[in-house]
């Protein structure tokens, strides 16, 4: 048996359709049956409430009067794209404002439109025979815009990767606070709530669809930037109008020392038109399965250290390493069930009517990563060879003479294999002159625990180490901790001018 | 009762802590300490029936003491329920019912503070 959509509709607006939320639906076909499932359920509506920063809004003001064409455009001292001619801007969520940084930025705008806040516009043009005015600055409320259209170009992700950190100290990131020392994972997503993973072949996800968007009745545009569906990872393009929204679904918000995102509220009613779609509604999280991953590592390809189900990161615990670890939600998981409710409200009430996609979403896509062209200077395309170093039962007076001799300020100190076992610096040597106890060796003053790099690493992390232990060099050594050369800061300034290409 | 302890330099390196301990016999819990070369901050941790006594004897050792009545406090206005602080509380002060809505064992909180900064919806406040 199958439904039209058109019955479907027909039940809507005579008030009598079933509706029920995704996570209801895995009990209820247990309970009736996939058959009595398609006979009794007409529609099932998902839900998620997360952290999207691939967000924003095209907004018109109307013409001032003389009229401007502004080049560069500020709301709140967010800066919005100027590149789309005379008074139309696209504000994006994650921009910082100029003097609040991450305190503020434009998700904060466009939570303060939809609240109705006051938000003052700054724009500056150099002025044309047709738009001679060079500078605007005025107060407005959304009611004042013409448009006030959000178009989020990555929304829903169907699921997404578990975070955790396996490095020594608390890294702030997008996925939250992540303590040292797989000290706590943290996740995003609905699971079986997610829109997408009630419907991964797309059948009823398209082009055109009407959603829930923020408390208005938006609508798909279709598939969203780096859409995945081959591996689980699709994403959608949706756009909905503000001044329809409400701030109940649609929260600014700053991941500390990340920055600025926004949480949006989507959820989209999924008509049910046949088996296929009965047993997709009935998914559970259980079946989703993601990665955790470590991101301790600064790379593309972060190691995943095991799966794990949206059952088992919404319990809240985990064992890691033979360790108990806590799990948080970085999305919510109540919010995106009141999305789904409040859907399920609208079409029961005959406030949302349902349609299929115009236009299909790919099923097949792999996003690939980016094409680099010009290669990326690494540590070993700038460390030094030629290095002066140190074994641990030589004097102080050896490392002094070493110093000055070899013109550096760092000795690394090598056993009989060449293994690095520690540091000595100017400082080291000289704090020890001061004290002076007699017969003190190398060991005694050296630093055993060595900030290191390798060859192979991105010399952008490499300085990023220094910068964070507020050190100057770092040893490099091969996968045996065998000593290859050093990196200073000196050698940072081989990358002006692309000498190290050379 | 948890009791935020104040030092001064002023009063240079006296254990005042392990005496009030030995001339009481309180059991004094030390949750958290900040010292550093011209202060230090102690949060402890003394049954209530003994908070009055051990209060005293600080105060007449110099230290000040401030009773801290609440732990951080949560602005259900700013709360969308995520539990972005859940896992980062090293006292499990912060726990989700079975509707995912977030609630708080204050009680427990030793105002560490990093709930606070991992909030991304600033919801999260210390009232001292």
């Amino acid at each position: 048996m199958e439904k039209s959509l058109e019955l479907i509709n027909q039940k809507i607006r005579d008030g009598n359709a079933t509706v029920v939320t995704a996570d209801r639906m895995p009990t209820l076909v247990d309970e009736i049956g996939e058959d009595r499932a398609l006979n009794e359920v007409d529609v099932v509506t998902t839900g998620t409430f997360g952290a999207m920063c691939s967000s924003g809004a095209f907004l018109n003001f109307g013409h001032a009067d003389p009229p401007i064409r502004m080049e560069r455009v500020w709301l709140n001292e967010v800066e919005a794209y100027g590149g789309i001619a005379a008074v139309d801007t696209y504000i994006g969520a994650t921009q910082q404002s100029t003097t609040l940084g991450e305190q503020y930025g434009g998700a904060h705008v466009m939570e303060d439109l939809v609240s109705g806040n006051m938000i003052e516009l700054h724009g500056t043009s150099r002025g044309t025979d047709c738009y001679p005015r060079r500078t605007i600055t005025t107060e407005l409320v959304i009611d004042d815009l013409n448009q006030a259209i959000m178009v989020n170009p990555r929304n829903a992700y169907q699921r997404y990767n578990a975070a955790t950190n396996s490095t020594d100290r608390t890294l702030y990131t997008y996925m939250g606070t992540l303590l040292p020392s797989y000290g706590n994972i943290t996740f995003s997503g609905a699971g079986a709530l997610s829109p997408l993973s009630n419907d991964p072949g797309f059948r009823t996800i398209g082009s055109g669809v009407p959603i829930f968007l923020c408390g208005s009745t938006g609508m798909i545009i279709g598939e969203g930037t780096q859409h995945s569906p081959a591996g689980g990872f699709g994403t959608l393009m949706v756009t909905g109008d503000m001044k329809e929204m409400h701030p109940e679904f649609l929260r600014a918000a700053t991941m500390h020392q990340y920055g600025v995102t926004l949480y949006v509220g989507v959820g989209v009613a999924i008509p049910i038109l046949d088996k296929e779609l009965v047993r997709s509604t009935a998914i559970r999280d259980e079946d989703i399965v993601v990665d955790i991953l470590d991101y301790g590592v600064p790379s593309r390809n972060r190691p995943s250290l095991r799966k794990i189900t949206y059952a088992e990161l919404k319990s809240g615990k985990v064992e890691l390493n033979s360790e108990e670890v806590r799990i948080s939600s970085l999305s919510s998981n109540r919010k995106a069930h009141d999305v789904a409710c409040t859907l399920q409200d609208w079409i029961k009430k005959g406030k949302f009517q349902l349609a299929l996609p115009t236009k299909r979403i790919s099923t097949t896509k792999i996003s690939r990563p980016m094409r680099e062209t010009a290669r990326v200077p690494r540590v070993r395309d700038i460390m030094n060879t030629n290095v002066v170093s140190i074994s641990e039962d030589e004097s102080i007076k050896t490392a002094a003479r070493k110093l000055l001799r070899g013109d550096t300020n760092h000795l690394p100190v090598l056993d009989r294999e060449g293994t690095v076992v520690g540091i000595v610096t100017t400082y080291d040597v000289s704090k020890a002159v001061v004290k002076e106890e007699k017969n003190q060796k190398v060991k005694d003053v050296m630093t055993i625990k060595v900030i290191k790099t390798v060859p192979d690493e991105h010399v952008d992390v490499a300085a990023q180490k220094l910068e964070r232990y507020n050190i100057s060099a770092l040893p490099v050594v091969d996968e045996r901790n065998h000593m290859v050369g050093m990196l200073t800061a000196i050698d940072l300034g081989k990358l002006f001018g692309k000498r190290w290409q050379k | 009762m948890k009791l935020l302890l104040t030092f001064s330099k002023k009063k240079g390196r006296e254990p005042v802590i392990a005496q009030v301990v030995k001339q009481t016999g309180v059991l004094i819990s030390v949750e958290r300490a900040h010292i550093d070369s011209v202060s230090g901050e102690v949060l402890i941790d003394v049954p209530d029936t003994d908070a009055r006594e051990v209060c005293d004897l600080m105060q007449a050792k110099g230290v000040t003491v401030r009773i801290l009545e609440h732990g951080v406090s949560l602005n259900e206005e700013e709360c969308i329920d995520c539990g972005a602080c859940v896992s980062v509380c090293p006292k499990e002060v912060f726990y989700m019912d079975e509707e995912y809505r977030l609630h708080l064992r204050d009680e427990r909180c030793v105002l560490c503070g990093k709930c606070i900064t991992a909030c991304p919806h600033h919801a999260l406040s210390q009232t001292l």
